[in-house]
């Protein structure tokens, strides 16, 4: 059988994430299309339990470092370890996250293996028994296929909640092998981390986001978008003006300078539609404009717009909402 | 301390982008080059942690000549000296082999911490800290939103999807930006600063300078290529949701096509 397919499985504070999945199935679908298997990498502490699982998304081998040393990402300690058992997989390519850990991870990787790396990635294609990728570059104003020298060995990052998750197969269970690994004396390390339980939910990953703009006027004006964003189990987003104003964390800047979001619904309330605002939810599947000036950019990228005085419409909105939610319970 | 910021020039985050006749390089005609917004981030952080501990701070960037006017915008917010690899075609050698002249130039200006942008506004490939990190083989922080150093420990938070993470590391390291301008604010080059700016030391470095072998900084050597371009599919603007209706009318309308149409309420 020809190399095997590795993917790279991320894992974070007692279980895989969403997106380990996404690039387990992506591997399946490109290992299918080559004829060969599938490998996985896990690195972490404690890991042994849930290695197994990952053959519910089409993984055969899981080659597992565990060790208490490895419990946070730290490039210094996961970029060597994962190295070791990437060669170790002799793998005709590498599938990775394109997650906040998985970027920086692959970037650091590439240079350790000295394999060409394209990250980001929204489409992998087989062509003609060679790999072609794409990705979006000037943040998705264009998109650019890259393919890999002769010889080479792709490490491809995938971009999360783009390519799908197969409908896990519950009976079956990936060969798991634990590799001994000297985990490096690292000169870095973690001192703290912090996960949010509250349960609001984040941008990254929102099937819905609220956004506004400059248009709400001040920051407790935010309370109208996070009531209907609740009622909509959606994420509250912001323009880079609400933003600069003080009115928003940066962490829910939505733009070129802020996160790339994807969602099935964005709502922009009160944003005009910069270029570098649509640099970041262009892609989303349907997009909802609300904003009080007819003659706002926003409106050419919008699926349905709406011409109000956001103060006046979102109370209506929500109110719409919730009858809406009422029947359907 | 001895700072160095990397820094790339970028198209304006306004440009339009055009596919060229080549079918797989952009059109530059027109564009207005910045510096990428995140290095920015790292210039002005560079900045800070000189106000505290004084020292210097170095620019290094590399490209064609137009690079120059980005690196004098960095001199004039305060950084005071500079070096270019001059390399018209650096870019098309692989951020393999990028990342290789950049360590190369750090290892000869001694530096104590290296600061740059988590990515760049172009090919947002996130990919020259961490690669320059591994061939220096010193340790990297990684998407700071915030740094403090005590001149022998340098601490960042990083944000992660639904957190965040604190993470120190010993000097030399070599720090990675992310956040935004709410974040770092960067400053704006004085009128003095300006005219200094003209006169700060600038050095140019060829790959040869750097001790590299130019036969293997080629374009057949890059390891990824970029085959072609194309534009994503138009967004067909929709339509506005009106007729005669009142605020609640359209609510109840929007609502209506969210559920029935577009199915995602
Ligand atoms: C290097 C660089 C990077 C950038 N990165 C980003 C980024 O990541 N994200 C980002 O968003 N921007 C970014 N920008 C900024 C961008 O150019 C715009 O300035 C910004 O997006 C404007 O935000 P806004 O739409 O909220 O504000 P404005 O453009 O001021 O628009 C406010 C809108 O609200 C409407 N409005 C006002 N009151 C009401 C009301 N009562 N009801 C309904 N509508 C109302 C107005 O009609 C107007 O259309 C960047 C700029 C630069 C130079």
């Amino acid at each position: 059988m020809s190399k095997c397919v590795c993917v790279v499985a991320e894992y974070r504070a007692g279980d895989f994430r969403r997106v380990a999945y996404e690039v387990a199935s992506e591997g399946k679908r490109i290992a299918d299309i080559l004829g060969t298997n599938v490998c996985a990498v896990l690195v972490g502490s404690n890991v042994m339990d849930k290695a197994p699982t990952l053959g519910r998304y089409g993984v055969d081998k899981v080659y597992v470092a565990d060790d208490p040393a490895l419990e946070n990402y730290l490039p210094e300690t996961h970029v060597p370890v994962i190295a070791d058992l990437i060669k170790k997989c002799d793998p005709a390519l590498v599938l990775l996250s394109a997650s906040v850990d998985g970027k920086d991870l692959s970037a650091r990787l590439s240079a350790r293996l000295e394999e060409g790396l394209v990250q980001d990635c929204t489409e992998i294609v087989v062509d003609g028994g060679k790999i072609k990728v794409k990705k979006p570059i000037y943040a998705g104003k264009c998109l650019a296929w890259s393919q890999w020298a002769e010889g080479a060995m792709p490490l491809i990052s995938c971009r999360p909640n783009v390519m799908s998750c197969m409908a896990p197969m519950e009976d079956k269970k990936a060969e798991v092998e634990k590799v001994d690994v000297a985990v490096p004396q690292a000169r870095s390390s973690v001192t703290g981390l912090e996960l949010d339980t509250s349960g609001r939910v984040g941008l990254s990953g929102a099937e819905i986001i609220v956004s506004g703009g400059r248009g709400m006027k001040e920051a407790s004006n935010f309370s109208i978008l996070e009531e209907l964003a609740k009622l909509l189990g959606a994420a509250v987003g912001a323009s880079r003006a609400a933003v600069d104003s003080g009115w928003r964390p940066h962490a829910d800047q939505v733009g070129q300078t802020g996160k790339v979001v994807n969602p099935n619904l964005y709502i922009a309330a009160g944003i005009s539609g910069a270029i570098q605002h649509l640099a970041g939810m262009g892609s989303s599947k349907f997009i909802v404009a609300i904003n009080k000036d007819a003659d706002a950019p926003i409106f050419s990228k919008a699926d349905y717009g709406i011409v109000e005085d956001l103060f006046a419409f979102i109370p209506a909105l929500t109110e719409e909402v919730r009858k809406l939610k009422s029947t359907c319970s | 301390m001895n700072i160095v910021v990397v820094l790339k020039q970028t198209p304006d985050t306004e440009s339009v982008i055009r596919i060229a006749a080549d079918g797989k390089s952009v059109v530059t005609d027109g564009f207005k080059w910045i510096i990428n917004p995140y290095d920015e981030f790292a210039v002005e952080a560079a900045l800070r942690l000189k106000q505290q501990h004084g020292g210097t701070v170095t620019i290094l960037s590399y490209g064609p000549q137009r690079v120059v006017e980005s690196i004098r915008t960095a001199l004039a917010m305060g950084a005071d000296n500079a070096v270019m690899i001059a390399d018209d075609a650096i870019e098309s050698y692989g951020r393999l082999k990028l990342a290789k002249a950049v360590a190369a130039a750090i290892k000869q200006l001694n530096a104590d911490i290296v600061l740059m942008g988590s990515r760049a506004v172009d090919y947002d490939m996130a990919q020259r800290g961490p690669m320059v990190a591994e061939f220096l083989d010193w340790p990297h922080l990684p998407l700071a939103v915030s740094i403090e150093c005590d001149g022998s420990k340098v601490t960042i938070q990083r944000p992660i999807e639904g957190g965040k993470v604190t993470m120190q590391s010993t000097l030399p390291v070599l720090v990675t930006f992310g956040g935004s301008h709410a974040v770092w604010n960067p400053r704006y080059a004085s009128l003095p600063g300006i005219m200094k700016a003209k006169k700060k030391p600038l050095a140019t470095k060829s790959l040869a300078d750097l001790g590299l072998d130019a036969a293997e900084f080629t374009p057949d050597k890059a390891k990824v290529r970029n085959i072609s371009l194309e534009m994503p599919a138009e967004r067909a603007a929709g339509r506005i949701i009106n007729g005669d209706l009142d605020t609640a009318g359209k609510a109840a309308e929007l609502v209506r096509v969210l559920h029935e149409e577009a199915k995602v309420i």
